[in-house]
């Protein structure tokens, strides 16, 4: 069963592992192959998109077809491409951090990947049923409601399965930190990724349901003749932006908050140094969780809440400025006094601090109400939000990524062609982004489909375009380095980084066990500890026993089916009638059904007995 | 560390059987979590419809809460919710106690209560539907009613059907450290649902009554 | 409405920064020339905050530098073992204490201006209700813009007309999604809801001059189409121009034969079923009552008469998803060439763009005598 075996056994026996897996690294590969590929499709609606602002009043792509694109990307790259690639890192590390054999709930971990999945596959399968959503990322009501065809239910229905999946993976996480730690682990000496992991976990629980409602809200209007997105019946369409926000808000530090985990980690181990002001760190991690809550009106500044809400929510985010600040401080100062090794991963790091501070500045400029007047729905706002999430959450991905390479697949990326990728990223997204701040100021809104001649936007538009095949360019660099590198890539030692935290001291490849015994964590960075105090290696913390793992399941895949399925019947209950029911009834009865024999059905595991644990231990 | 006779066996229960191994541990703590995130929804839910509440615009039927509602069914459908709540105590009381028998008498009073429950429900529907024209469709108040306390109909619905899954699956195997944490965990699911009645109880009938 | 920051705003203009950044845009659209009361503000705060950001970018910028050159790892040194620092409490609390300070100064103008720009209660600067003030009522339609002159009984849409002299008040609202009705040269953005949600804000413009507006708030296919303009006229020229709107005969015949000709088409082509002329309160579709002042067709082609032929016989193509398309019976080219020189023939004033634009004040004319003569239209009225 361990993955040394894996090359042996025959394809169809591997594609069988994976669907019915639920073992974390391999969830965690699921994860990043599926991320990986939304992340490529968002980046070709991305190309696309600044072909058509190349020039000025471009016919190259037609209106409706633009705002399909530019409503894919930002629902893709968000849902489908940020969250389950952070989800990899999550999966793949976070257990390995903590000293956990498993997460709390392998089933749910594995229910949550082909959830958020078939939820993905569903929305885009809109391309090819009549269109794909067009109302935006944000999918503002009326507009949403109003949209003909199917585009929106796809987006409706499709995040609504994805976020299931997320909610779901966000429970298994927190419960995993609470509950699975090795002995010794206490919070405060957790790695910064697994606290931002457990933060953004918390953030993920309590900001999803929003979203659910609000997307059922908008789902009971399209297709079910409900009105609460319609003036005309009663119906109020800010209630709408107000859901999504508040599920939105937090989204983004769902987002960065796992990248700035990764780079706490990537600035400790490559300057060879503890994370400066540990404790302010995780303090500043929690109250940016915390304020992150009670801002998400600022993203409605406009809408005419009054100056009182105005101001409110303007000081409130403001005030968010102030841990983030803590945190850029702290990086620097961990540098600071080091022995700074610059390889990819942790020249993504580097490149952060300067990309993420213009992003904060831009974002404290956004919070003074008066000033978002301006900046409000302007190019100012694309520039400001590319450079939080594309400098903070895909640098950060990017980084943990090449970081935690060999440990998720044995063999190192190769570090020059890495380097290339990383500048040519770096170049091209400063390229694209930077001038757009300016592009906003000087009148040009986004989600323009074309921009008229002579409002002198034409030289800055280029500039973007011509940055934003820099990161093709990077990209397809980064994919030639992951193919050349696993087909020859040679086995990396098992520590290459000279690591810090408790994943490092495991043997390479992982055993799907991960432990075979609990290690005894003496202090903040156990390996470290170890390296500095002890003969670096981990002690245990018990003896060698029989060890306990759950079984596979194929149940999770049929679950997420048979919602995937129900999906089509409800969006095409009036179009199609009588096979829709059938859809309907045959998804639900997939679903529930599964989930009835997971009830039902004695699931305890199996266990790996000591003698087998000592045979492979020789075998070493 | 224990064997899947260990689990299975309905012998030498510890006091709290729900609890007692780390699965059961983790199924306890995760959906406590869980019950954070369905507050957050039902808490969206409520605030969509006290932003609609009693708003027609242009609709043809508009009948406002305060005709509308009813509270001697109301009031009676609480009742049932709650005891059924209590006796859902009990049974968790005699899980502790490791007496399957009793425990399984208490659920099936449980499930019986929010039968009712779920029966009174329905008919107070048909009858704003009938008498009212008041349906899901017929205005924004109509939509978030029928939405705010068809989510929680719904939530008895399946929590009724879990609780008779739970006691048919296990009616002949007995009490074990494998099922007890699934017994435990249904009833803080039925008591939560209580709570949000109690909630909804208040917003929606109480204060829909006076203003 | 200038506080304490108008002080500031010499030394502002005088940095290189701001410079650079009135080199950015056109005049007529971009928030860093701004033309207005609003876009002035908001300038103000935003140089305020430019200057903050800047240093702290300045200070993060000088520790990175100095960090990511002087502590490479070194050849020959890759054992070398850094000691483990783990933290610096003066040093966290003064990156805690200053950042808070920073915000404060941001803060407390970002509310001042905040609660500034929410006040259309019109008054004059001794605070007194302004009884006579220019209300206009703004609403936004899939993809065009509809004006409403409360009290004054004008209807215009696509081209906004307001005077320079004073702020004019407007009221926002949206017929089917919403919009956001944003001139950035004048002021910021105020979105237009459907339904019960009104909005409601000041613009005010300095300079005399045509500015563009947009739609910010993603509203369909034609989005990036839905342009407007703000003509800003010198009050004389308004006071004319509003005089002009109030004497429009909308049955007048043109006494251009072809144009003529054009009406009756106007009116067999079923036109008038959406496109009012004169202060009628229909408005399915723009109001055309002083077309021929246009500075643009539809808001974003050139104003000529083949663009206005193209634009009749075939709306889609150059607005997507316009509600337009497809609700009259299709004329042929000589009848759209017809109704095009009827529309073009539509100039009720004297006062259009070009006046805007000329540079030429005109002063209002004496109080006395304006009120007379709003007494003399309220009997018309009443006479009616």
């Amino acid at each position: 069963m361990s993955t040394a075996t894996v090359g042996k056994r025959s394809f169809g026996a591997v594609v069988w592992d994976y669907l019915t897996t639920v073992d974390h690294k391999k969830i965690a590969i699921l994860y990043l192959v599926a991320g990986g590929f939304f992340f490529l499709l968002g980046g070709l609606e991305a190309m696309l998109i600044r072909l058509q602002l190349m020039a000025p009043d471009s016919e190259l792509i037609g209106a409706q077809f633009y705002n399909e694109l530019f409503t894919m990307h930002g629902t893709t790259m968000i849902f489908l491409a940020a969250m389950p690639l952070l989800f990899a890192l999550m999966n793949a590390i976070m257990p390995l951090q903590i000293g956990a054999r498993d997460v709390a709930f392998p089933f749910i971990n594995a229910l949550g990947f082909w959830l958020f999945l078939f939820g993905g596959l569903l929305l885009n399968c809109s391309w090819f049923l009549g269109g794909a959503p067009d109302a935006g990322w944000t999918a503002y009501a009326p507009l949403s409601v109003i949209s003909p065809g199917h585009g929106v239910d796809f987006y409706a229905l499709g995040l609504q399965i994805s976020g299931f999946g997320t909610l779901m993976g966000g429970i298994n996480f927190i419960v995993t930190i609470i509950t699975m730690r090795a002995p010794g682990m206490t919070y405060m000496r957790m790695p910064l990724f697994t606290w931002s992991t457990f933060v953004a976990s918390i953030l993920i629980l309590f900001a999803f349901p929003a979203l659910t409602v609000g997307l059922f809200l908008l789902t009971f209007d399209r297709l079910f003749g409900a009105n609460f997105f319609v003036p005309d019946m009663g119906g109020n369409e800010i209630i709408w932006e107000h859901l999504f926000w508040i599920f939105g808000h937090p989204e983004v530090y769902i987002l960065i908050l796992p990248a700035f985990g990764v780079f706490s980690e990537v600035f400790s181990t490559f300057s060879k140094k503890r994370l400066f002001g540990y404790s302010s760190m995780v303090f500043a991690t929690v109250l940016i969780a915390f304020l992150g809550f009670m801002v998400w009106a600022h993203h409605m500044f406009t809408v005419g809440m009054g100056p009182i809400a105005n101001s409110i929510f303007a000081i409130a985010t403001m005030a968010i400025a102030v841990p983030t600040g803590i945190k850029i401080f702290n990086w620097l100062l961990t540098m600071w006094g080091g022995s700074i090794r610059m390889t990819t991963a942790m020249l993504y790091a580097v490149s952060f601090i300067p990309t993420f501070t213009l992003g904060g500045i831009t974002g404290v400029m956004l919070a003074s109400a008066a000033a978002d007047y301006q900046y409000h729905d302007s190019y100012f706002v694309v520039a400001h939000f590319h450079y939080v999430i594309v400098g903070g959450v895909v640098f950060g991905i990017l980084g943990g990524l090449t970081y935690w390479w060999p440990l998720m697949f044995g063999k190192m990326l190769n570090e020059k062609l890495g380097k290339w990728t990383f500048w040519l990223f770096f170049t091209g997204f400063h390229l694209t982004f930077f001038i757009q701040h300016f592009l906003g100021l000087m009148g040009m809104p986004r989600r323009y489909w074309k921009f008229l001649e002579g409002q002198g936007l034409e030289t800055g538009n280029l500039i973007s375009t011509v940055g934003a095949f820099l990161m093709a360019i990077a990209t397809f660099i980064l994919l030639y380095n992951v193919i050349i590198t696993t087909v020859k890539g040679k086995k990396s030692p098992a520590d290459p980084w000279d690591g810090r935290t408790l994943e490092w001291s495991l043997p390479n490849p992982t055993p799907f066990y991960n432990f075979k015994q609990l290690p005894l964590v003496r202090g903040l960075d156990p390996l470290w500890v170890e390296k500095t105090q002890g003969n670096g290696k981990m002690i245990p913390a018990e003896p060698l026993d029989d060890i306990h793992m759950p079984n596979n399941s194929f149940l999770p895949f049929t679950i997420s089916l048979g919602l995937f399925i129900a999906a089509f019947g409800f969006m095409y209950r009036v179009d199609a009638g009588f096979p829709a029911y059938v859809a309907i009834g045959v998804g639900l009865a997939i679903t529930l059904g599964s989930m009835l024999i997971r009830s039902v059905k004695d699931d305890l595991g199996y266990h790996i007995h000591k003698e087998d644990l000592e045979k492979e231990g020789a075998g070493e | 560390m224990s064997t899947h006779e260990d689990v299975l066996s309905s012998e030498n229960l510890p006091h709290e059987p729900e609890k007692a191994t780390l699965e059961g541990k983790n199924k306890f703590l995760g959906f406590w979590f869980f019950l954070g995130g369905e507050t957050v929804l039902f808490a969206s839910l409520f605030g969509t419809y006290l932003a609609l509440k009693n708003s027609f615009g242009a609709a043809e039927h508009t009948t406002p809460s305060q005709e509308l509602f009813g509270l001697e069914l109301v009031f009676i459908m609480t009742m049932l919710l709650l005891t059924s709540s209590l006796t859902s105590v009990y049974a968790m009381y005699h899980m502790k106690n490791h007496d399957f028998k009793k425990m399984m008498v208490w659920l099936g009073i449980t499930v019986l209560l929010g039968a009712a429950f779920l029966g009174l429900e329905i008919y107070e529907f048909y009858h704003y539907v009938h008498h009212y024209h008041h349906t899901f469709t017929s205005s924004a108040f109509g939509s978030a009613f029928y939405t705010l306390v068809g989510f929680h109909g719904a939530h008895v619905a399946f929590g009724l059907l879990w609780i008779i899954t739970l006691m048919i699956r296990n009616a002949r195997r007995g009490l074990n450290l494998y099922n007890a944490p699934k017994f435990y965990v249904a009833s803080l699911y039925w008591h939560f649902i209580d709570v949000v009645w109690v909630f909804i109880f208040t917003v929606v009938y109480l204060m829909g009554k006076v203003g | 409405m200038k506080g304490w920051m108008g002080r500031f705003r010499a030394l502002f203009l005088l940095s290189s920064l701001a410079l650079v950044l009135s080199g950015c845009g056109k005049p007529y659209l971009s928030a860093l020339q701004p033309k207005g009361e609003g876009a002035d503000m908001i300038y103000d705060l935003m140089m305020l905050s430019v200057i903050i950001m800047a240093f702290v970018f300045l200070v993060v910028m000088i520790i990175y530098t100095i960090v990511i050159v002087r502590f490479r790892q070194k050849k020959g040194q890759e054992d070398f073992v850094p000691k483990q620092v783990e933290g610096n409490h003066l040093l966290e609390t003064v990156w805690t204490v200053i950042p808070i300070i920073l915000l404060l100064i941001l803060a407390v103008p970002t509310v001042q201006y905040t609660f500034a720009l929410a006040d259309t209660t019109p008054e004059t600067e001794d605070g007194e209700p302004v009884e006579d003030a220019l209300w206009i009522d703004v609403t936004g339609n899939q993809y065009w813009w509809h004006f409403d002159y409360r009290d004054l009984e004008i209807q215009t849409s696509q081209d906004l007309y307001i005077p320079t002299d004073r702020r004019v008040y407007i009221k926002l609202s949206s017929n089917d999604v919403i919009h956001s009705f944003w001139v950035p040269s004048i002021s910021g953005k105020m979105d237009t809801n459907p339904g019960k949600n009104e909005n409601e804000m000041f613009i005010h413009a300095y300079e005399e001059g045509v500015f563009w507006g947009h739609c910010a708030e993603f509203c369909g296919p034609s989005h990036s189409l839905m342009d407007f303009r703000v003509v800003a006229v010198s009050p004389g020229e308004f006071d004319e121009w509003v005089a002009d709107m109030q004497a429009v005969d909308p049955e007048a015949v043109p006494e251009n034969p072809v144009a003529a000709e054009g009406k009756d088409l106007f009116q067999e082509n079923s036109c008038l079923a959406c496109h009012a002329i004169g202060s009628s309160p229909a408005a399915v579709g723009p109001n055309v009552t002083s077309f021929g002042d246009r500075s643009k067709i539809a808001g974003i082609l050139p104003y000529d008469k083949e663009h206005l032929v193209s634009w009749i016989l075939d709306p889609e193509q150059h607005k997507p998803g316009n509600l337009m398309t497809g609700k009259y019976p299709m004329p042929s080219k000589e009848d759209a060439e017809k109704i095009a020189e009827y529309l073009m023939s539509l100039q009720p004033s004297d006062i259009g763009p070009d006046d805007a634009e000329d540079g030429e004040y005109i002063q209002p004319k004496p109080k006395e005598e304006t009120e007379a003569e709003g007494d003399e239209a309220e009997e018309d009225t009443n006479e009616e």
